[in-house]
């Protein structure tokens, strides 16, 4: 399978949560509180697509598949995208559109604040995800940059354990995976001889 | 010696570009239609549309509710559909789309609540007597739920304060507290790690807020038996509280003299207190209670002062500062 179908394939597969949301939605089939289902489903995606990209590089090195890099800007922008989702949700249908009452509601509730917050990080990342910007940047400024993501990982499971009432496992199981994700980086990054650093533009 | 060299690939076997190039679509599509197909099943397997449960048994000669002093309201009801499919009931599930199907099974019958504690006349009463005890009125009511939605109930139930009069509270009794049933076996939230809450189920009420003549206690809703993802047999409900406070299936009933422990509060006192009324004014500590989200409709409604029973409960909180006894 070549390249290039592959990430067709992977384009698709990512929209089909978002086409299955949709036609329930049209259905209505979202339940009695379809707000509510719809902003969990997209923060949910959102904390899935982060831990899948951030997955490719302990894959891609323990299992030497170095394809795997090919597909991480496109999972990255998925998890920009359903995060843009999740917070045009929360500014409808849980503000309708009252940016006074969200102003009030950033300072009263830590978690909305860190939500936001881990969010806009991930903004630069999105307008640096170019190849036009990769060589602006030069790649190892780039990739410092990119680190960002490690803080937007955290801050979203973060929002994600601070909003449940009491039952935790869901979102510590995030927590785990993500550690694991993190972890291996600490780890890899103490082991000698260090691999190159490979250009983050996925050769064609 | 005569090596035979090898034959060309003769040309009737060369598959034509047109024929392999068919090949490549036909892969490419069933390799995409297997692959969505394999993440749609995912999706759904992960977060599956709520399911609906069907309607149970009809109750026959309930009571129309008094027009007046907040037994009923004429906003529109929100639908059994609804009341039924989200619940927050954690003995089953801390997914409010997937009790009703998890509480299908659950076995009420047979049923007995235990009135006790500090009382003259102590009994354990059968659900049928509790059900004969007086007639079953409908008593249509707000429910404000803690987490910021809302519904309209049309209840079936009677007056807790009818089965208080008949074990006859002693002078000592200041509080009452309730139970709900310990069951792993049926309650499958019972068991296991994470939902953070102890077991059973506890909740508690001064005893003027349980003699109130709002306060009931619930055996149906649309004029039909409690579906059992909605507390059934019997249940608590008190319309001025947050929803936590209307506790589920209840096996015991215990009059005291001190405040007893309730669930939430346990799990965390600073977030849940023992009063617990609906309040626009006072904020949970990780959300406004100023608005709430009614069930079926589109935008927001402004809380009311105890979800608009001030009326009828004011009376029972003069003096407090509800700052402090939320």
């Amino acid at each position: 399978m070549d390249t290039k179908f592959s990430k067709v394939l992977l384009f698709i597969n990512s929209l089909v949560p978002l086409a299955l949301l949709s036609w329930d939605a049209y259905h209505k089939k979202l339940g009695a509180n379809p707000y509510e289902f719809v902003t969990r489903t997209t923060g949910m995606l959102t904390l899935v697509f982060l831990m899948i990209s951030l997955a490719v590089t302990p894959l891609r090195k323990i299992s030497g598949w170095n394809f795997l890099v090919k597909f991480r800007r496109m999972l990255g922008l998925y998890a920009f995208f359903y995060g843009f989702l999740h917070l045009m949700t929360y500014i409808w249908f849980d503000r309708f559109f009252n940016f006074k009452s969200m102003a009030g509601d950033i300072i009263q509730r830590p978690f909305i604040a860190i939500g936001m917050a881990s969010f806009f990080l991930l903004v630069p990342l999105a307008i640096t995800s170019t190849n036009g910007m990769v060589k602006r940047l030069g790649g190892k400024r780039w990739n410092r940059l990119h680190k960002l993501v490690y803080l937007t990982a955290i801050g979203g499971v973060l929002h994600y354990y601070m909003i449940v009432k009491s039952d935790t496992r869901v979102p510590l199981t995030f927590a785990f995976v993500l550690a694991l994700l993190l972890g291996y980086r600490i780890y890899a990054a103490n082991q000698t001889p260090k691999l190159p650093v490979r250009s983050p533009i996925p050769p064609r | 010696m005569l090596i035979k060299k090898p034959d060309d690939i003769k040309s009737s076997e060369i598959t034509d570009k047109e024929t392999y190039l068919n090949r490549r679509n036909f892969m490419r599509g069933a390799a995409l239609l297997a692959t969505t197909a394999a993440t749609t099943w995912l999706y759904r397997e992960l977060n599956p549309p709520p399911p609906v449960t069907r309607p149970g048994e009809k109750i026959a000669d309930i009571v129309k509710p008094a027009p007046a002093g907040g037994f009923s309201t004429d906003e529109a009801k929100t639908s059994f559909k609804d009341i039924t499919n989200y619940n927050n009931f954690y003995e089953f599930s801390t997914d409010k789309q997937e009790v009703s199907e998890l509480a299908q099974g659950f076995v009420t019958k047979p049923w007995s609540v235990a009135v006790e504690g500090l009382v003259n006349k102590p009994k354990v009463y059968d659900l049928d007597d509790l059900l004969k005890l007086v007639p079953q009125e409908e008593r249509i009511y707000r429910l404000r739920c803690v987490e910021r939605w809302s519904m309209v109930i049309p209840w079936v139930g009677f007056s807790l304060a009818e089965l208080l009069k008949r074990v006859e509270p002693t002078a000592q009794a200041r509080y009452v507290a309730f139970e709900t049933l310990y069951d792993p076996k049926q309650f499958p939230g019972q068991s296991g790690l994470g939902t953070g809450l102890d077991w059973p189920y506890v909740e508690g009420l001064r005893l003027d807020e349980a003699m109130h003549p709002l306060t009931i206690l619930a055996t149906g809703l649309y004029g039909e038996k409690l579906p059992p993802q909605d507390g059934a047999p019997i249940r608590l409900v008190v319309p001025w509280k947050y929803g936590f406070k209307s506790i589920k299936s209840i096996v015991k009933i215990k009059l005291v003299e001190q405040m007893p422990p309730t669930a939430w509060n346990l799990y965390a006192p600073r977030e849940y207190g023992f009063y617990s009324n609906v309040n626009p004014n006072v904020s949970h500590p990780r959300w406004s209670q100023a608005k709430e989200q009614r069930i079926g409709e589109y935008g927001l409604r402004d809380t009311m002062m105890f979800n608009g029973y001030a009326e009828q409960v004011a009376q029972l909180y003069q003096g407090m500062d509800l700052r402090v006894n939320f």
